[in-house]
């Protein structure tokens, strides 16, 4: 068992008294506590009488998350039928984008949640950020795998994408009456450049420069400079060593305006002409531009090495986080994440995000799309099943404990072989089955799984329970759904014992229309064929009826019990024509005794 | 059948029913608003959606956007069965045993309780569900698991007539056949009519299937033909039946390969049906014929889907039984088409009218389709 890397939390059970001690359960998602009688001394007060359930994830109850639970089980059971024998580049495409379907139902729920505006959704919206930061760099590390070249310009759309102030603020500075002159003009132009946004940081510089005509060669030479930055381009025919020439020439030409102290009477040009050249300080004097160590990574990057390469980046991001993070200041989770997603190290990835959040969701989903792309080495845990089934079943399993969400969990235990249909048969009993018609959902589930025990414990408490309520025809359509003989023969006898106490039958409507489920049991046979012989006699066709009770005799199927009341229906017939048949019956009855 | 018309909108509660608010008939309006109600949840509610068709038919595609939420309710229980009892009430039955109307003020987007009836359906220790209502302002009745069918009116506080043990196993659906006779369908596959003219506690005529008796879950009735009635059941076979004649059903198709939990005739092409299910289909039934009588009420084998045989109806139409006979299907064609995405949970509930087609899934999604080819 490994250490814990953080403190366990600590919760506060309000309604326990001081001083008193508290016994508890583990339920499968949450604790139940409860106050013993031991007192300690100093405790006073008599003790309460309740239990206190403790639960872990309040996320599955809430309604705007559940949304997020229910859109990722479509996608994860889509997810589960990509054929395997595709070729891989299709294959990647497809992951590439259920991955981004995850990442849209994130951001959805996201943008939901931001419109409440509550307060205590601010913690959740955050969360949700940092989740889906670390998905986008997930999937661009390792499901998206992009090569040198490539890998920079998915690292730039991850840092635009999760920096959307940027925006806001230049739209504010952009409807003021004179942009160039707004406060924030200077942030907002070097924010652009700094993400390489350089069309619109260019078209931000075109306000200034009308402004300051006397200046406009200068204000032209960064133009050029901007403009003709190399950007590499995936799908042409330059390769990635061509790319790096012209980058090169680029930057000595910029390192070329710096030196020759181009831009030295304008304190905001040359600052840009700085961040061009890639020089570390000056990035790091805009602290509060970059706001992020991460940023500042792919931002140096641009500048200094857009040819880096994914086995590379590790060294560059440990460095620009040491740099950009104060000695004082304390490594958040999150930031160890990213860490490990640059390390390539995708176990410590999912072990420090099993650990930050406390929900199962992020990892299970993760990691399950991962072992799609063939990314994790399958290493058994203790518990003897791999990664990624031990984290779906958790998953799954908390979800069990939702009053409503358990249907989803099935899916999910479905595609863990190991131990999916063991924890089903073990969570699938203890749904509380309140109406008939949930009570044919979980039997359908059973019975497409091939779970004949459960199916046969669920028939069983329905039938009990309208056996109680005294719905027979309700209890006999259970025992026939779950081809229970032993129950259709208790039920029979409820009827036949009806039929002694009032001497009429009850339920007409059910034995005379039962057909071939009268097979069932031979209980259910005899009281429908017993009905019949009444149905007979009322027509007055005697000798059918004579002939039916005989047959009812000889074959065994009248209990003991009812023999005094078949004889006692044979009487009748002796008035009858049809003496032969009865006294035959008669010496039938006699010989049984006997026996 | 165009996937790209039919949106999921997640609602966070698992919808059990959803019916279209009626529109007048002399308007040619496509319906606006629907109601929907929830099941499995803690706090369950009734919610009214519109989708914004007033009128504007401008737009292509005709999905322009989704359901938004007018206003919503609690509701204590499941919601087992809801119907629109007119422009501005619904009635909902309750897994409690109780049986509400609910009032949908439009102006100011609220729902109030407007009657109640507690515990009308239950067992002598116990509460009953009430499974299925249908009504025909101001009647209205319910059916449950306690075997009651019981008769209201809006409006008048206590109940007008408790039919006890019409049933000794639980009644899943009730429709009306005529304006005073009813039909229901039970847990050990009976079609029982029942003449509310008549006292007595007994139906007037039981229809049941021949073989194995699964319970039958949903019934509807052609709209303009009313001896011919549609049933789903537990194998998910769709069974029309011909109440006139025989007491097995006229013809049988599989349909689905879990419970069909509703079927519905469209209110205005009955050429149409369509039947949703446990196994996450909606499956839309279109017949076309020369003759005036749809393929599936010919009776007998079809070709396009694999059925079972049914008796053919003594004394039927000479046409029928050589149809049934000769096994010639060609005098009418059946098809079938998915209208959701696969792999959803069940289809609960369904609604259609005019071209615009409405349903509610376990997966706590609701699919508008605007553009149904009726």
């Amino acid at each position: 068992m490994e250490e814990l890397d953080v403190e366990p939390a600590i919760t506060n059970i309000p309604a326990a008294s001081d001083g008193k001690h508290l016994g508890f359960a583990w339920g499968p998602g949450d604790i139940l506590a409860y106050e013993t009688l031991y007192m300690a001394p100093g405790a006073k007060g008599s003790g309460c009488s309740f239990i206190h359930e403790v639960r872990k994830d309040e996320d599955i109850y809430s309604p705007i998350l559940r949304k997020l639970f229910n859109e990722s089980h479509h996608i994860f059971v889509g997810l589960q039928t990509i054929r395997e024998d595709l070729p891989s580049k299709n294959k990647k495409t497809q992951f590439v984008s259920i991955s981004k379907n995850y990442r849209s139902v994130i951001r959805a729920c996201m943008e939901e949640l931001q419109q409440v505006a509550a307060s205590v959704l601010v913690l959740q919206v955050s969360i949700l950020l940092a989740i889906e930061l670390i998905w986008n760099l997930c999937e661009v590390l390792f499901i998206d795998a992009a090569p040198a070249g490539p890998l920079l310009l998915h690292l730039l759309d991850w840092v635009r994408l999760h920096k959307g102030d940027v925006d806001e603020k230049a739209r504010e500075v952009l409807q003021s009456e004179s942009p160039a002159e707004h406060h924030d003009y200077w942030d907002v132009v070097v924010s652009y450049v700094l993400q390489g946004r350089f069309e619109e940081a260019r078209q931000m510089l075109v306000k200034q420069a009308t402004l300051q005509p006397a200046a406009r060669n200068m204000y032209k030479l960064m133009d050029t400079l901007l403009s003709k930055m190399p950007f590499y381009n995936p799908g042409g025919t330059q390769t990635l060593t061509e790319f790096d020439v012209k980058w090169r020439h680029w930057h000595e030409e910029v390192d070329r305006c710096l030196q020759d102290n181009s831009f030295a009477s304008n304190q905001h040009l040359e600052i840009i002409c700085k961040i061009l050249v890639g020089d570390e300080d000056t990035l790091l004097e805009h602290k509060e531009l970059l706001s992020t160590w991460y940023h500042f990574l792919v931002t140096r990057l641009l500048f200094c090495h857009p040819t880096v390469k994914p086995t590379e980046l590790h060294y560059y991001a440990q460095s620009c986080m040491t740099m950009f993070l104060d000695l004082r200041s304390v490594p958040e989770p999150l930031d160890s994440i990213l860490l490990a997603a640059f390390e390539f190290d995708i176990h410590q990835v999912i072990k420090d995000c099993s650990i930050a959040l406390n929900n199962w969701w992020f990892v299970a989903h993760l990691t399950d799309l991962l072992d799609h792309c063939k990314l994790l080495q399958s290493h058994n845990l203790h518990f003897g099943s791999n990664l990624r089934e031990f984290l779906l079943l958790e998953y799954a399993s908390g979800l069990f404990t939702h009053h409503s969400l358990w249907q989803l969990a099935v899916d999910y235990f479905d595609n863990c072989p190991e131990f999916g249909h063991v924890y089903l048969e073990l969570q699938i009993e203890r749904v509380p089955l309140d109406t008939e018609r949930k009570a044919l959902k979980v039997l359908r589930i059973c019975e497409q799984r091939q779970m004949s025990e459960q199916v046969r414990s669920i028939c069983k408490i329905m039938a009990m329970r309208a056996l109680r309520n005294n719905r027979l025809g309700s209890a006999l359509s259970w025992s026939i759904r779950a081809k229970d003989a032993a129950f259709a023969t208790l039920i029979s006898e409820r009827f036949l014992q009806d039929y002694c106490a009032r001497g009429t039958f009850s339920d007409l409507d059910l034995i005379d229309n039962l057909g071939p489920a009268m097979l069932l049991s031979d209980r259910l046979t005899f009281l429908v064929k017993y009905r019949e012989f009444h149905k007979l006699y009322e027509e007055n066709r005697f000798s059918e009826a004579a002939k039916l009770l005989l047959s009812l005799i000889t074959a065994k199927i009248a209990p003991r019990s009812f023999w005094m009341t078949l004889l006692t229906d044979a009487l009748p017939l002796l008035e009858q024509k049809e003496c032969n048949v009865v006294v035959y019956l008669l010496l039938e009855l006699g010989d049984m005794e006997k026996i | 059948m165009c996937e790209k018309c039919v949106n999921a909108k997640y609602v966070s509660q698992k919808i059990s029913k959803t019916r279209w608010r009626p529109v007048s008939h002399s308007s040619l309006q496509q319906p606006d608003i629907f109601a929907t109600g929830s099941w499995d949840n803690e706090d369950n509610k009734i919610s009214f959606w519109s989708i914004g068709n007033h009128g504007s038919s401008g737009m292509d595609e005709g999905f322009e956007g989704d359901p938004q939420l007018l206003c919503e309710h609690k509701h204590d229980g499941d919601v087992l069965d809801l119907q629109f009892l007119d422009q501005d009430r619904i009635v909902t039955t309750s897994s409690t045993g109780a049986v509400t109307i609910f009032r949908h003020h439009q102006n100011s987007q609220t729902i109030s309780v407007s009657q109640r009836w507690p515990r009308v359906h239950r067992y002598p220790c116990d509460n009953a569900p009430c499974t299925g209502v249908v009504c025909s302002s101001p009647e209205i009745v319910t059916v449950g698991e306690d075997g009651k069918i019981i008769v209201f009116r809006a409006d008048q506080e206590g109940v007008i007539r408790v039919i006890e043990n019409a049933d000794s196993s639980t009644i899943h659906a009730v429709t009306y056949l005529r304006t005073t006779e009813i039909l229901t369908v039970n847990s050990i596959g009976q079609l029982k009519l029942w003449d509310l003219r008549q006292q007595s506690n007994s139906p007037s005529q039981i229809l049941s299937l021949s073989g194995d008796r699964l319970p039958l879950h949903c019934v509807d009735r052609h709209p303009n033909q009313q001896h011919i009635v549609a049933t789903g059941g537990q194998d998910g076979m769709l069974c029309v039946w011909d109440v006139r004649q025989g007491s097995t059903p006229f013809s049988l198709m599989e349909a689905h390969s879990a419970e069909m939990w509703e079927v519905h005739f469209h209110p205005t092409n009955p050429d149409h049906l369509f039947t949703c299910s446990e196994d996450g289909s909606l499956l839309h039934w279109e017949t076309s014929t020369h003759s005036d009588m749809p393929s599936f009420l010919q009776g007998g084998r079809n070709n396009s889907m694999i059925s079972r045989s049914a008796m053919a109806p003594a004394g039927g139409n000479q046409s029928l039984i050589s149809t049934w006979l000769s096994g010639d299907s060609s005098k009418g064609r059946l098809e079938t088409t998915h209208m959701l995405p696969s792999q959803t949970l069940s289809v609960n509930s369904l609604d259609v009218l005019g071209q615009c087609l409405v349903c509610g899934t376990d997966g706590e999604a609701i699919f508008v389709n605007r553009q149904v080819p009726v």
